[in-house]
């Protein structure tokens, strides 16, 4: 390409969705990645920066995403996909009225994420959900126990790899023959 | 490996360990639930009291726990409208549409007008019953038992008009993906109309037994206060949001299947106490009636589902003169709806809060995973921060007011 060319083209206009780029001017190299689904715009962070960024994003004065609907988890060993954990945030801006999705990914052998609680005082149970399902644990929780299973459950229900454990049922046909029917 | 401690070591018996190395010596330690007529399901509470004051509250949930996330991921799309039904059971319609409407903008389908309004009808019905349900057990559990009796005759009335057209008094699984289960009953818009002019007397009754009744009011003013602070740091949404000043309803704001068209109020208070969030719920089902008669006005002539085939099935003779509608209805009876992949979050204003769908599908004919934001869950997260430093005797308004349904909190 002839440098003529190259300056008469304009700049790449940067379509992203304005909490992108407020978090890249803000928190360089925090943003791994910015898609979005069905119009909602979906940021990726480094799992270490997501106080920082949630931060960020609730005191930006343009996006004020200052109120946290959910926390929650997704196991994407169904998909294949790595990391195995996101860990997903859905933020929501009354002054502005736009949702903003923001996720972190937690890789297998390492499920352990930042908390969010001391910034997010709803995030305490939601997070506790997180690991009692998924058994994503949050580091800074001041509380961190199971709250829907019984607090000596071994595993972590809401994993793909643990079956739904659905039990049997004993018909005339499938109860061995040395048992009572 | 990076361990982290748990405080799950901390906790040995499920008991008076729970709280064993913060017990102070003079408090007393006291089991309210799970079995409790008071606790609105199935609920409990450990309170350490000094003398009367509630010193500290934890909630114990997960006792109606039946893995509906999980469930859902073992089901169809279609099928797993079932599970929703009974998650938060006051508001089965409302569930069901939270999770169309998810579902429906990952695939991206339109539903006809038809379906639309008679959504709202649904929904605002179904807001109205489960209102109704909250008023008489709130006000059974602090001693009016009249008001308990009169409310579930007029939610009978609710409960007929969805047996009519659903088939069914609560779990309906009528709003589906695509559109609704079935046609309306023809019937229906005339009952509804119907309960839409007797109604507004019976909420006038319910009124003159409690709003300036002293006994209530003592039972009820300044009795548990949310600030409005509180609340949003805590994610409490719904009545009991609006209760403590702050104007805020995904009908109005982020509104769906049409609500935008409708002119209604919603109804605030600022004091943020059980009073205060009981005022709130009774203008509300106030201005439903409002909606429902304005809908029901509107109610245009159509399909009740939409018509992309990947969704719903063709009509019968179409099958006997298309070979792609034969196509359709095979695909769609033996693998159900296919949803292309994506993940999208939905939400719905139900009867107490921001109903979230997080919805992801892989393609497949089954849902990968869907989370429920449940407004009961969130909401309750909010019962120590109001009982914390009152009397044990408030406990009661206090759990009544803030309207939990253990269903909608643990799934």
């Amino acid at each position: 390409m002839s440098t003529e060319a190259q300056a008469e083209a304009p700049p790449a206009e940067d379509t992203r969705h304005p909490a992108a780029k407020a978090l890249d001017a803000g928190l360089p190299g925090a943003l791994v990645l910015a898609s979005e689904d069905r119009g909602q715009a979906v940021l990726l962070v480094e799992r270490d920066r997501i106080r920082e960024t949630l931060q960020l994003l609730r005191d930006d004065p343009a996006l004020r995403l200052d109120w946290l609907m959910d926390v929650t988890a997704i196991d994407y060993l169904g998909m294949g996909r790595e990391p195995r954990f996101n860990v997903v945030y859905q933020l929501l801006s009354r002054q502005f009225n736009q949702r903003v999705t923001v996720k972190v990914g937690v890789p297998e052998g390492d499920e352990v994420a930042p908390s969010v609680t001391p910034d997010w005082p709803t995030a305490n149970w939601l997070e506790r959900e997180v690991y009692d399902m998924m058994g994503i644990r949050f580091s800074g929780h001041p509380d961190l126990r199971r709250i829907l299973m019984p607090h000596d459950w071994q595993t972590y229900p809401q994993r793909k790899d643990v079956p739904l454990g659905e039990e049997p049922v004993a018909f005339s046909d499938n109860v061995p023959p040395n048992e009572p029917a | 490996m990076v361990t982290m401690e748990t405080r799950e070591g901390e906790y040995g018996t499920v008991g008076i360990g729970d709280l064993a190395p913060r017990v102070r010596q003079d408090t007393m330690l006291i089991n309210m639930g799970p079995q409790h007529p008071s606790t609105h399901g199935v609920l409990r509470l450990q309170l350490e009291l000094d003398g009367e004051t509630v010193v500290k509250c934890t909630p114990h949930l997960g006792y109606v726990h039946t893995g509906i996330e999980k469930t859902i991921e073992s089901r169809t799309w279609q099928q797993a409208v079932t599970a929703t039904d009974r998650m938060d059971y006051l508001v089965p319609l409302i569930n069901n549409l939270g999770y169309a409407l998810a579902v429906e903008k990952l695939i991206g389908c339109e539903i006809p007008p038809r379906a639309q309004v008679a959504r709202v009808i649904l929904s605002e019905l179904q807001r109205i019953s489960s209102h109704l349900v909250w008023m008489g057990t709130h006000a059974i559990d602090l001693g009016a038992m009249s008001v308990f009796l009169y409310c579930f005759r007029e939610r009978e009335q609710i409960c007929d008009l969805f047996d009519l057209t659903t088939g069914q008094r609560m779990m309906t699984s009528y709003i589906r993906v695509g559109g609704l289960a079935q046609e309306l009953h023809p019937d229906f818009p005339e009952r509804t109309r119907k309960f839409c002019r007797e109604f507004p007397s019976h909420i006038d009754q319910y009124e003159a037994l409690l709003k300036e009744n002293e006994i209530w009011q003592e039972r009820t003013m300044g009795v548990g206060i949310l600030t409005g602070e509180q609340a949003l740091a805590l994610g409490v949404t719904g009545p009991v949001l609006r209760a403590s000043g702050v104007n805020w309803d995904l009908r109005k704001a982020q509104p769906y299947s049409g609500y935008e068209q409708y002119d209604f109020e919603v109804p605030l208070a600022t004091e943020g106490d059980c009073y205060a969030r009981y005022r709130v719920r009774m203008q509300e089902m106030r201005q439903s009636l409002r909606i429902i008669e304005q809908a029901l006005d509107r109610l245009p002539d159509g399909p009740t589902r939409t018509s992309d085939r990947k969704v719903s099935l063709p009509p019968r003779e179409e099958i006997n003169r298309s070979m792609e509608a034969l196509i359709h209805h095979f695909k769609l009876v033996t693998e159900g709806i296919r949803v292309p992949a994506g993940e999208v979050y939905v939400a719905v204003e139900s009867a107490r809060g921001e109903l979230g769908f997080y919805v992801v599908s892989d393609g497949t004919n089954h849902p990968y995973r869907c989370h429920v934001r449940e407004p009961n869950f969130v909401n309750l997260q909010a019962l120590p921060a109001i009982m914390e430093g009152r009397l044990v005797a408030d406990a009661v308004a206090c759990i009544g007011s803030l309207d939990p349904v253990i269903g909608g909190v643990d799934r």
